[in-house]
């Protein structure tokens, strides 16, 4: 179904994207909830898992990422990847030394 | 505009993903920046953030998600020719822009009247880890705040464009890259505001 050139261009309805808006709202309301809570390092991890849910929501539909050829999910793949590295390696020399 | 110029709207969106890529890193080592010094100064980080206002960051959320709402409406809205719609879309999103930044002059007016700036007596004075976190802050939201101006300005020439007719529903590739743009702003945000007015 998904071919690697998009030649009909996909229209997002405005009911999905409010839907979108709505869960945005909500995991906004769960991060500020949590983090209120006295739970110590558990609430960085739990605050950035939602951030992290958040942005795949922005991405894949405010951004069309979900409906784009399978190359932008590639290259968006290796630019996470290349992030990640660069904070991993960061950290191997912070905590480490 | 009957003449046939060659169009390619795959090649234009790729190559505005990569632009994105290279403000993801830009903004990914200010983050960086941000989690070695709170590894450093966990309880400096921890007293300074309680300075921000949980009230103005969670508002201003809201707001920015709001924003990207109506800029991807503004791209269903096009593709599907109502170009009233694009453009009462835009002005709302251009509408919660103003909001942000609005609300960000007064956030960090009260900081700054509280003589909380880089290189203020105040900050000179306390801990190290308590100046490193308002440089920080003031850069990361500054850098943010430059990129809202941005957006705004390139979603006002695009709105203009929509309005002369020139941007429609067979030539919307400029629209849709520049809501990838005020994306990208919003899912900055997305990470600001857990990692500064939350966690700490």
């Amino acid at each position: 179904m998904t071919s690697d050139t998009a030649e009909h261009e996909h229209i997002v309805s405005y009911k999905k994207l409010a839907s979108v808006w709505g869960a945005l709202l909500v995991l906004t309301a769960a991060t500020v909830a949590i983090t209120r809570a006295d739970l110590g390092a558990a609430k960085v991890w739990a605050a950035l898992g939602i951030a992290s849910l958040k942005s795949g929501l922005v991405i894949a539909f405010f951004m069309h990422m979900k409906y784009e050829a399978r190359l932008f999910r590639i290259i968006l793949f290796v630019a996470l990847v290349t992030l990640a590295i660069f904070i991993g390696f960061t950290f191997f020399d912070v905590l480490y030394r | 505009m009957s003449h046939s110029e060659h169009k390619d709207n795959v090649g234009a969106k790729l190559g505005m993903w990569l632009f994105l890529f290279t403000e993801l890193l830009l903004f990914g080592g200010l983050f960086i920046l941000y989690a070695v010094y709170l590894e450093r100064y966990p309880h400096e980080f921890s007293l300074a953030g309680r300075e921000l206002n949980v009230v103005f960051g969670t508002v201003n959320t809201v707001v920015l998600l709001t924003s990207s709402l109506f800029a991807a409406m503004a791209v269903t809205a096009v593709k599907r020719g109502e170009r009233g719609t694009t453009l009462a879309l835009l002005g709302g999103t251009l509408g919660c822009a103003a909001i942000f930044l609005v609300i960000k002059y007064f956030e960090w007016s009260a900081k700054i009247h509280h003589g909380i700036f880089p290189g203020s007596s105040r900050l000179l004075a306390g801990a190290p880890g308590e100046s490193v976190f308002f440089s920080l802050y003031y850069i990361t939201t500054g850098l943010h705040g430059v990129h809202v101006v941005i957006g705004g300005a390139i979603l006002s020439w695009i709105g203009a464009r929509v309005k002369r007719g020139t941007l429609n529903a067979g030539d919307n590739v400029a629209l849709e890259n520049g809501t990838l743009y005020w994306h990208l702003v919003d899912l900055v945000w997305i990470f600001i505001f857990p990692l500064y007015y939350l966690i700490l």
